[in-house]
């Protein structure tokens, strides 16, 4: 087994991980945490593949475009976690009436 | 600075946007001007397409595959004008119907942030610049349908924005390998690609992502509950517009990809199917007057997926503009129903469709609007649905694919039956007590879901040009 095979499959399975959880878990809080599970390991994927035997470097596109995934996760985090806080405030209310 | 039209339609809104957010006060009237100013841009680039056929603007100089360029032709003006106007027309409605402050204040800076993405999306040329203007559309639509703030618009906001993650993650890996197949990221390179199994499975990937933005069936569980619980302003730009932006990216993607193979295809069309039966089903069941508008989305985004599959691999050559006509249709149609239904809700107070007829307040003019659209969502002759569906079953016709006749038609019956439980109770008169009183809720809010329900059916008759401005400089390269 290449390392290059073992990262990969690696972030496969977190990928796997954090899509299974994101659709079977039942709590608002681990959907989201899943997710960020999720996007960790399509993220690995893209850098492992990215990645050149030395002295070679690495391709820097694929890394370019990571980077934007994760300011775009960091901004999707945000508002889904906004909006639980915001759901939590308004359900005990509703509880408290 | 840049000042071409195509330029333009992109920062007029962002800026209009941002004005409007920092300048709350008068962000009801910053917001309708952005979106009039961004509809005489789009009038612009129509003129330059109609003359030159297809138009690139490299943005800064630099071009493609440095840097970034967008493109219009027939098609991606055809749905920025559908979007302007649709746009502008649920911008006047929506400065009647947002009477609370806070949701004035918030829903224009998000409607313009997602006019922008949307038009990103219709002139962008390469998968991963769509990437981010879907985001951007993910985080406004998302904003647009937490927006009225009550405990089921929230739970539905977070699923729609659950699923628009997952969406986004399986789309940006896709793009990613991609890139790591052919070392570009353009259309150009995507047409230009050796077909391989490891790009299509790549391009299966964003695909998927795809679908699950544009909620074709089993993908669609998040519609209903995000496009009912919106107020009346955000159903209608999230349903008549924001699913297109997906849906136009796969048709683009789809026929630029290395021919799929006649199976998938077929599986497009069958999902297609599923999502116009099991959404026929569901509307038949609604009990609220907004869940059933909601569920005849389903229904329409499965509809334009039989209409892509029609003829099959060899016919989607063809098959694209069947289902151009029917995004079209679909949103003129169901932002004015969307925008009635909100008004019906006004008026009664309610909209559960069993008791619409036991109200003393007929708002009239809505209903009518309301009638308007459900003629083009059926598809009844002279509207823009009809020539839609028509031009789905002649092409499927004419490839001897029978099945795909046969769902259309009992799509349509199960449309006519749901739209028949809401128009019978507003022509039953003899479940109210009190004397029914005419022209009462009568409001200058009803102009614009009339007017876009007049222009659903009138448009039919344009058929033919339309038809001809959507294939302008060829949008998928038939001919070079």
């Amino acid at each position: 087994m290449t390392p290059e095979l073992i990262y990969g499959l690696t972030g496969i399975a977190v990928f796997g991980a954090g899509l299974a959880g994101s659709l079977g878990a039942q709590d608002r809080l681990r959907r989201v945490l899943a997710l960020k599970l999720a996007s960790v390991g399509a993220c690995f994927l893209l850098i492992v593949a990215a990645w050149r035997e030395p002295p070679a470097a690495p391709d820097p596109v694929p890394h370019a475009l990571v980077i934007t995934g994760i300011v775009v996760m960091v901004s999707a985090t945000a508002v889904a976690l906004a909006l639980i806080r915001r759901l939590h405030t308004l359900e005990a209310e509703d509880d408290a009436d | 600075m840049q000042t071409d039209p195509m330029t333009l339609t992109l920062f007029v809104p962002l800026f209009g946007a941002i004005a409007a957010f920092v300048l709350p006060r008068a962000a009801s009237v910053i917001g309708p001007f952005s979106v009039l100013a961004t509809g005489a841009a789009v009038a612009l680039l129509a003129r330059e397409v109609l003359a030159a056929g297809a138009v690139t603007v490299s943005l800064g100089g630099w071009a493609p595959p440095l840097g970034i360029a967008l493109r219009a032709d027939g098609l991606s003006v055809a749905m920025l004008a559908m979007t302007a106007a649709v746009g502008l027309l649920v911008s006047l409605g929506a400065l009647d119907a947002l009477r609370d402050a806070r949701q004035r204040q918030y829903f224009w800076p998000l409607w313009l942030l997602l006019l922008t993405g949307m038009n990103g999306v219709y002139l962008g040329t390469d998968i991963f610049n769509l990437y981010v203007m879907i985001e951007v559309i993910a985080l406004a639509a998302v904003g647009l349908t937490v927006l009225s703030g009550t405990t089921a618009a929230l739970r539905a906001g977070l699923e729609y924005m659950y699923a628009s993650i997952l969406g986004a993650l399986l789309f940006l890996t896709g793009v990613g390998f991609v890139y790591l197949q052919i070392g570009r990221l353009d259309f150009a390179g995507l047409i230009a690609a050796e077909p391989s199994g490891a790009l299509s499975a790549a391009l299966a990937l964003m695909l998927v992502g795809l679908l699950l933005k544009t909620a074709l069936f089993p993908l669609h569980f998040w519609l209903p509950a995000a496009h009912a619980n919106a107020t009346a302003p955000a159903s209608a730009l999230l349903s008549g517009l924001v699913v297109k932006a997906a849906l136009y990216i796969f048709l683009r993607l789809a026929t630029y990809m290395p021919p799929p193979d006649e199976m998938l295809v077929t599986l497009i069309g069958t999902l297609g199917a599923g999502a116009v039966i099991w959404g026929g089903i569901q509307a038949l069941r609604a009990e609220r007057l907004k869940m059933l508008v909601a569920w005849s989305t389903v229904v329409q985004i499965g509809l334009i997926f039989i209409a892509f599959a029609r003829a099959g691999q060899i016919g989607l050559a063809e098959s694209w503009k069947a289902a151009a006509v029917l995004i079209l249709a679909h949103g003129i149609a169901k932002a004015a129903m969307f925008l009635a239904a909100g008004r019906i809700k006004d008026e009664v107070g309610h909209d559960v469709i069993r008791d619409l007829d036991r109200s003393a307040i007929r708002p009239t003019l809505a209903q009518f609007t309301f009638a308007l659209a459900a003629i083009s969502l059926i598809g009844l002759p002279p509207s823009l649905g009809f020539i839609g569906k028509w031009s789905l079953m002649e092409g499927a016709l004419a490839a001897g694919y029978w099945h795909w006749v046969a769902v259309t038609m009992v799509g349509t019956l199960m449309s006519v039956a749901y739209f028949s439980r809401v128009l019978a109770a507003f022509l039953r008169f003899d479940r109210v007590r009190a004397p029914v009183g005419e022209h009462q809720g009568w409001a200058l809010a009803d102009a614009a879901p009339l007017t876009l329900a007049l222009s659903a059916i009138t448009l039919g008759l344009m058929a033919a040009p339309i038809l001809s401005f959507i294939e302008l400089g060829y949008p998928f390269g038939a001919t070079p």
